[in-house]
């Protein structure tokens, strides 16, 4: 349902203030959003102003400075620190990103951290992500057969294999996901950017032998059709991919089916 | 464990406007400010209708300055929205869905929706006499 502002549990407050350490000359200040279900208290942002000198060039490398250094409690998903897991995604400075691949250095001013927009906040930058995970199961996201397996692999010639450009790089990191302001307002529905990017996977794979099926879950007025190009999934996208083309495209097979 | 008062994080409040953004939600607005559009249209169609003085009524509000102001409103309005729907029956085919495309075919409906909606002002008082 479309709500345009924050549930009262939800509103953010002020938090707490953490100065730049002494002597410290190239620093930066960041506004992290904090909450945790243990005190009972509403979001809060605090500010941790850190030495860049002795920080590495990256969101994440802040993120986990402030951590080992500053405060212990700030919690965030982080894994491999080079853009391939996708758990650290988050809303820094307005969009959606992968912290360990957004510089700090392209921040002007304030380097603003958020969990990613409209979800429930399990603690401070981490989202539940739990829904998402359905959806994505809901798509069967592997490869259905008819035939008998073959003696070696199913084989793709070159062109076929080049279908699967721009979509099996997806790291499923839900920064396009949740961009999205059809997302935002119907997120029990809509599948959202990333899950139709890995459906339409599935549906060009030469390989697969249910496109039809794949199709026919997908043909709802929720689904698929609550996109409205609004666009924000592949303006936001942190491996360069094109969600907003996946689904285009799924939106033309269902018309060319009909004949 | 309990999850129940669990916030919601900041969306629209935190979230940066992009282009495409902006144009995508003025194209709902431009929506629902033609379906409104339309009932004044009723209004002067059933005042035609009615008879001279009714008629009359309308043309006087219509010919006010607020009056031409909402007017002119309301064909930008159609203009954006007409052009605006022509951008989105494009990429309907899976073209010009490029970030780079995407962007330029939003400005070109931006400049289009305000020249046309100049050229249809000037083109009416040039029709009526007063240019």
């Amino acid at each position: 349902m479309v709500e345009f502002t924050l549930p009262k549990n939800s509103k953010v407050g002020k938090g707490k203030s953490h100065p730049a350490p002494d002597g410290a000359t190239n620093t930066k200040t960041f506004r992290v959003y904090r909450w945790s279900a243990d005190d009972g208290e509403n979001p809060r942002m605090d500010s941790f102003t850190i030495d860049l000198d002795n920080c590495g060039a990256m969101v994440l490398d802040a993120l986990i400075k402030i951590k080992d250094e500053v405060d212990a409690t700030v919690t965030f998903r982080r894994s491999c620190r080079e853009g391939v897991c996708g758990s650290c995604a988050m809303n820094i400075d307005g969009t959606n990103t992968l912290a360990c691949t957004k510089a700090i250095a392209d921040v002007k001013g304030d380097v603003k951290v958020y969990p990613l927009p409209h979800m429930q906040v399990v603690r401070d930058l981490v989202p539940d992500l739990n829904d998402a995970y359905a959806q994505l199961s809901a798509i069967e996201p592997w490869i259905k057969t008819e035939s008998r397996p073959p003696d070696r692999e199913r084989l793709q010639s070159p062109d076929e294999r080049k279908e699967l450009d721009g979509l099996y790089e997806c790291i499923l990191c839900f920064s396009c996901t949740t961009s999205c302001p059809s997302y935002w307002w119907n997120a029990e529905r809509y599948l959202g950017p990333a899950i139709l990017l890995q459906a339409y996977r599935w549906i060009v794979d030469s390989r697969d032998d249910h496109t039809g099926e794949r199709l026919d879950a997908l043909e709802d007025p929720f689904r698929l059709f609550r996109c409205h190009t609004i666009m924000n999934c592949t303006q936001t996208c942190p491996k360069n991919l094109n969600p907003a083309k996946a689904i285009a495209e799924i939106k033309k097979l269902m018309v060319q089916r009909q004949g | 464990m309990s999850t129940g008062n669990r916030p919601l994080s900041p969306h629209l409040q935190v979230y940066k406007f992009e282009w495409t953004m902006a144009l995508s939600i003025v194209h709902r607005m431009t929506g629902v400010g033609l379906a409104a559009g339309t009932l004044l249209m009723v209004w002067w169609l059933v005042a035609m209708a009615d008879g001279s003085t009714s008629f009359l009524t309308v043309q006087t509000v219509m010919a006010s300055w607020i009056g031409r102001l909402l007017l002119l409103g309301w064909t930008w309005a159609l203009f954006y929205h007409l052009c605006n729907g022509i951008r989105h029956l494009v990429w309907d085919t899976g073209r010009g869905l490029e970030l780079p495309v995407a962007r330029a075919s939003g400005y070109v409906v931006a400049l289009a929706s305000v020249v046309l909606t100049v050229a249809a002002w000037v083109a009416g008082y040039m029709a009526m006499g007063a240019l």
